[in-house]
């Protein structure tokens, strides 16, 4: 398959990346915009929700240290993570990036497979991906995959 | 308006000694991060050779985590919130 992103001499990147591809990366941001903001505040920190993920436990043997820790740093981490959305938002049509701008395309598209990971309880041990191509999950299984190569490309392109 | 008198309460020797143990950030396995993801963003903010970041990432992969800094708490807790940024499931505790 052609490689989707690719370095250039003058030290940007190149995407190639599929009109359809595109419209999907497209949805990502609003999507991943909306879990991040309502579940933010009410998220229970490093459980199981999907969000929990990408607020971790700093802490996770001192509480009293550990709310002392999210109090300075979880709003500092959610605009760190609404920022890299953003970028991911604001470039999905570019055929050029710098190293900036796809360094928050890798960490935006990290964040997006982390949630629906963790909602498709994706483990190491091969997935239960359902039989039936009716089944809900058969779409974000898809997805899954398509992020996870495309996050293959990029980390190949910024290592390159 | 009268200030409360303070009262002055030393260290105990022991707080000071837990006070200078450093700390140490570990990350832990997870199953959907990348391992060349794991290992790219350890190079990258820890400014590890490709050859230490494998290895720290094989280790968090095959014996579930790895202690991948350590110093001060308040560098600890970047480091921390770094790796958080990231996505790479960090915490951090005292040295034992």
């Amino acid at each position: 398959m052609r490689r989707r992103v690719k370095r250039t001499r003058s030290g940007g990147f190149e995407l190639r990346i599929p009109v359809d591809e595109r419209e999907l990366l497209r949805t990502l941001g609003p999507q991943l915009r909306e879990v991040l903001l309502r579940d933010a505040a009410s998220a229970q920190e490093g459980g199981d929700t999907a969000v929990g993920r990408l607020f971790p436990v700093a802490y996770p043997t001192d509480e009293d240290r550990q709310t002392e820790y999210r109090l300075l740093v979880h709003d500092e981490l959610l605009s760190s993570h609404l920022g890299a959305l953003a970028v991911l938002e604001e470039t999905a049509d570019a055929d050029h990036l710098d190293e900036d701008q796809l360094l928050a395309w890798m960490r935006a598209l990290n964040h997006v497979r982390l949630v629906l990971g963790t909602r498709l309880d994706i483990t190491e041990d091969g997935d239960e991906r359902p039989a039936d191509p009716r089944d809900p999950r058969t779409s974000a299984f898809a997805v899954y995959d398509y992020l996870t190569y495309l996050q293959g490309e990029i980390i190949d392109a910024l290592s390159g | 308006m009268t200030a409360a008198p303070v009262e002055v309460k030393e260290p105990e020797i022991e707080d000071v000694v837990v006070a200078d143990r450093p700390w140490i950030v570990i990350v832990w396995n997870d199953p959907i991060n990348l391992m060349s993801y794991v290992t790219f963003v350890l190079q990258k903010l820890f400014g590890y050779s490709l050859e230490k970041a494998t290895k720290l990432m094989l280790d968090v992969h095959e014996k579930g985590k790895a202690v991948v800094s350590s110093g001060p708490r308040e560098k600890a807790e970047l480091d921390v919130f770094r790796l958080h940024e990231h996505g790479l499931w960090a915490t951090m505790e005292h040295d034992s």
